[in-house]
C-alpha cells in the first residue's frame, strides 16, 4: 500500500526538459519509478529520456493516464503550473520549487478547493524533497538508497534532516512505508495533519514519525488531530531549540512569531497529546526503535 | 524584507490611506528646512530604523520650535537605538522623518498579516492603539477584532465597515476608517506584503483617520516582481554579516556562541545547533550552504565564519544526497587550498559515498577532527573548544 504513491503510480514531470527536471527524472527512473512522460509548453511532440513531451498537463493526462506529477518549474511560474495540474486531474503533486511567493500559494490553496474532496489533488511541498515509498516509487530529489522499505510513515519539513532520520533508521534495520516532505514554506500544499490521516488508514504503516521545526501552527494542529484521530503511535522531533525569536532560519516558514511556535512550546504541545518525543536529532532512530519494540 | 516608516507611508498614500504631512531628512539643517516647509508650530521628529517601539527607546521627539527640531535631529542622527525588536546591538539612525504633529482624539491598532492557520490574509484591529499587539493581547484581549479575508474575492467593503463599527468609531469617521482599512488591504496584496501594521491609527480632533505610524514587511520570494519595493532595501539596517552572506547566496544568521557551523539544509542546520547546545556548547551562527557544495561555496562559507572573532571552532556537517560525499570532501579540500583558517575544524560527512569522501579528507593534508554521527560531531566540537581553553 503505502500512501500517495506506489508501484502503479504513473508519473509526469512538469519542467521535464529543463536541466534540473531532466537530472531528477533520470534519478527517479533509475530508482524504478514509472515516469510516463513530461510537460514543457512549446515542446509537445518531442521525445525526452525516451518518453513523450506534452504541451499541457491535460494532454499528458489524457495520453498517458498519469495520476501523479512532480514540479521543477521556476518560482515565478510554479503556482500556475500547480493549478494546471489540479485542473488536469492529477491526484498527487510534488512541488520541489523553492521560492514561490506566499501570495501565490494562497491562490493555489484556494484554487484546489474548487474540486470535490474525492477529486481534489494532494499537493506536497513546495520547497521540499518530495515523497518516496521505498522499493516502490520515488517522486522527489532524495537519495533513494538511504531509505529502507518498512512500516514507519515519515512526515517532515526538512530535506537533509529527513535524510539524517532515514539513515539512522536504516542503520538500525528500520524501514519506511512512505516518507513525505511537506516543505519549509509558511504556506504549503499539505500539512502534517493531512498525512497523519493518510498514514492512519494505511495498512503498511505501523508507527508515524513527524519531523517538525520552529514556526507556524502546523505541529500543534497535528498534535490536536493525532490526539483524537490517530490510533497508531506517533513520534516527533522538533528542530530549532536554539533558534532565536523573530529570525528566519533558512526556511521561509521557520520563524517564531507568536506563542506556541518555538521548539520548546511545540514539544510541550506534542507531549501533552501523547506523542513520543525524540529528545535530540541523534536519537530519532533509537526513539522509533524503542516505540516499535513496545508494540 | 523590511522598509522604513516613511517609505511605508508613501506606499499607503498611493492606496488612499491618509497620513500626516512630513518629509525625510538626512541632516539637522535638512530637518529644520522640512519643518519650515511643513509650517505649523509643532512637529514630531522620528528616527527611521527598521523597528517598532522606537518611542520607548527615545527615537521619537516632539518639538515646538525650529530650534528644537534642529536639536532633536542632532540627538537622533547617528545614534544607535536599542528597542525590544532590534536585538542588543541596536540599529543606527541615518535618516529622520519630520512630521507635522497631529491632533489625536483616540488611538487604534490596525494590522494585516498572513495567518498561517487559515492560510489567508487576516485583519487584526483593536481600540487600544499605541501598545504593541502583544501587549494588547495580554492586557485587553477582548478588544481584539479579527477578520479573515476570503482569498477568492478579496476584502469586501462590509468587512471593513464591520471592523470600523466594532472599533466604536462615530458615524462621521466610519467610512473614512473603512476606506483606510481597504486601502491597507490593497497595499498588502498589490505589493506582496507579509505584514502591514499601523500602530497607531488615529482619529483626529476633526474626525479624520490618519496612519500615524506604519511598518511594512515584504515576501523575499516576491521581490523579483516588486522592483520598486526591492530597491528600498536599506542594508545599513541589516546585520552586515547576514547581508554579506545573503548577497553570496548563503543563508546565514549570526548568533552569540563560539562554535561556527557550516551545514547543508535548514532543518539539519537547526538540528546541529541544538546538538551543540546539548553537548554543552553554543552555536555562533546558523549557516545553510544548500545543495551543490562546490569549492566556491565552501570558500565563501569559510571566509564568512572564520573571520568572525567569536568563532573558536568550526563544525562542518554535510548530509550528501544527490551531491555525493566525495564531491563535498573535494570541495572542502579545494577550498582550504585557497583559504587558511586558524580555528580547529570538525568534519562530519554522511550519506551518498561517505567512505570515498572520508578517504579524500584522510589522504589530503588538511588538519581536521573526524566525526561520524551528529552527536559525535557536536561532542568533538565542544571538546576542541575545551582543549583550546585549557591550553
Amino acid at each position: 500500500m503505502a500512501i500517495l504513491i506506489n508501484k502503479e503510480s504513473k508519473i509526469i514531470v512538469q519542467g521535464f526538459t529543463g536541466k534540473i527536471g531532466s537530472f531528477h527524472a533520470e534519478e527517479m527512473i533509475a530508482y524504478g519509478t514509472n515516469v510516463v512522460g513530461g510537460v514543457t509548453p512549446g515542446k509537445g511532440g518531442q521525445k525526452h529520456l525516451d518518453r513523450p513531451v506534452f504541451n499541457t498537463v491535460k494532454e499528458a493526462v489524457k495520453e498517458t493516464g498519469a495520476d501523479c506529477s512532480i514540479l521543477f518549474v521556476p518560482p515565478a511560474f510554479a503556482a500556475d503550473s500547480a493549478m494546471e495540474a489540479a485542473d488536469a486531474g492529477i491526484k498527487t503533486l510534488v512541488a520541489i520549487t523553492d521560492g514561490i511567493p506566499a501570495h501565490d500559494m494562497i491562490k493555489v490553496k484556494r484554487y484546489m478547493r474548487r474540486y470535490k474532496n474525492e477529486e481534489r489533488m494532494t499537493m506536497v511541498g513546495p520547497n521540499c524533497a518530495g515523497v518516496i515509498s521505498p522499493g516502490k516509487c520515488m517522486l522527489g530529489i532524495m537519495p533513494g538508497h538511504i531509505y529502507k522499505e518498512g512500516n514507519v510513515g515519515v512526515i517532515g519539513r526538512s530535506g537533509t534532516l529527513g535524510y539524517e532520520a532515514a539513515e539512522q533508521m536504516k542503520n538500525l534495520g528500520i524501514g519506511i512505508s512512505t516518507s513525505v516532505g511537506i516543505g519549509g514554506d509558511p504556506i504549503n500544499g499539505s500539512a502534517f495533519k493531512d498525512h497523519l490521516e493518510k498514514f492512519e488508514h494505511d495498512d503498511d504503516t505501523k508507527v508515524i514519525l513527524m519531523i517538525g521545526e520552529i514556526g507556524g501552527p502546523q505541529e500543534a494542529e497535528a498534535a490536536e488531530y493525532a490526539k483524537h484521530n490517530v490510533s497508531k503511535p506517533v513520534i516527533a522531533y522538533i528542530a530549532g531549540l536554539t533558534a532565536p525569536k523573530g529570525k528566519r532560519m533558512g526556511h521561509a516558514g521557520a520563524i517564531v512569531s507568536s506563542k506556541g511556535e518555538s521548539a520548546a512550546d511545540k514539544v510541550e504541545i506534542l507531549e501533552a497529546a501523547g506523542i513520543t518525543i525524540a529528545k535530540n536529532p541523534s536519537v530519532i532512530g533509537d526513539t522509533v526503535a524503542s516505540v516499535l519494540k513496545s508494540l | 524584507m523590511n522598509i522604513h516608516e516613511y517609505q511605508a507611508k508613501e506606499i499607503l498614500t498611493k492606496f488612499g490611506v491618509a497620513i500626516p504631512k512630513g518629509g525625510i531628512a538626512y541632516s539637522p539643517e535638512n530637518a529644520k528646512d522640512k519643518a519650515t516647509e511643513l509650517g505649523g508650530d509643532m512637529w514630531v521628529v522620528k528616527a527611521q530604523i527598521h523597528s517598532g517601539a522606537r518611542g520607548k527607546a527615545g527615537g521619537i521627539i516632539v518639538c515646538k520650535s525650529h530650534q528644537e527640531v534642529l536639536d532633536a535631529a542632532n540627538t537622533l542622527l547617528g545614534k544607535t537605538l536599542v528597542t525590544n525588536q532590534t536585538g542588543p546591538d541596536g540599529l543606527t539612525v541615518q535618516r529622520i522623518y519630520v512630521e507635522e504633529a497631529s491632533d489625536i482624539k483616540k488611538e487604534y491598532y490596525l494590522g494585516l498579516v498572513f495567518d498561517r492557520s487559515t492560510e489567508s490574509i487576516m485583519v487584526v484591529a483593536s481600540s487600544e492603539g499605541g501598545m504593541s499587539i502583544e501587549e494588547i493581547a495580554k492586557e485587553k484581549p477582548e478588544s481584539i477584532i479579527r477578520a479573515k479575508v476570503e482569498a477568492a474575492v478579496g476584502m469586501q467593503s462590509f468587512q471593513a465597515r464591520e471592523i470600523a463599527f466594532a472599533l466604536g468609531l462615530e458615524a462621521k469617521a466610519i467610512s473614512r476608517c473603512a476606506s483606510a482599512i481597504l486601502g491597507c488591504y490593497k497595499a498588502f496584496t498589490t505589493s506582496d506584503a507579509t505584514m502591514v501594521e499601523i500602530n497607531p491609527l488615529v482619529l483626529t480632533g476633526d474626525d479624520h483617520i490618519l496612519a500615524l505610524d506604519c511598518k511594512m514587511s515584504f515576501d523575499d520570494n516576491a521581490l523579483y516582481r516588486i522592483p520598486q519595493i526591492a530597491e528600498l532595501r536599506d542594508k545599513t539596517q541589516e546585520d552586515s554579516k547576514e547581508t554579506y552572506a545573503h548577497d553570496r547566496g548563503l543563508n546565514y544568521i549570526a548568533l552569540d556562541g563560539d562554535i561556527g557551523n557550516i551545514i547543508n539544509g535548514a532543518g539539519l542546520a537547526m538540528a546541529s545547533m541544538d546538538m551543540i547546545q546539548l553537548a554543552g556548547g553554543k552555536p555562533a551562527n546558523f549557516l545553510d550552504v544548500g545543495g551543490g557544495a562546490t569549492p566556491e561555496k565552501f570558500v565563501k562559507a569559510f571566509k564568512l565564519i572564520s573571520s568572525d572573532p567569536k568563532v573558536k571552532v568550526i563544525l562542518i556537517n554535510i548530509f550528501a544526497g544527490i551531491n555525493r560525499c566525495d564531491w563535498v570532501a573535494q570541495g572542502i579540500v579545494d577550498a582550504l587550498a585557497q583559504i587558511t583558517i586558524e580555528q580547529p575544524l570538525v568534519i562530519r560527512l554522511a550519506g551518498t559515498n561517505v567512505d570515498e569522501g572520508m578517504k579524500i579528507l584522510k589522504d589530503s593534508n588538511i588538519d581536521y577532527i573526524e566525526a561520524s554521527t551528529l552527536e559525535e560531531a557536536a561532542n568533538n566540537a565542544v571538546k576542541a573548544l575545551k582543549d583550546l581553553e585549557n591550553k
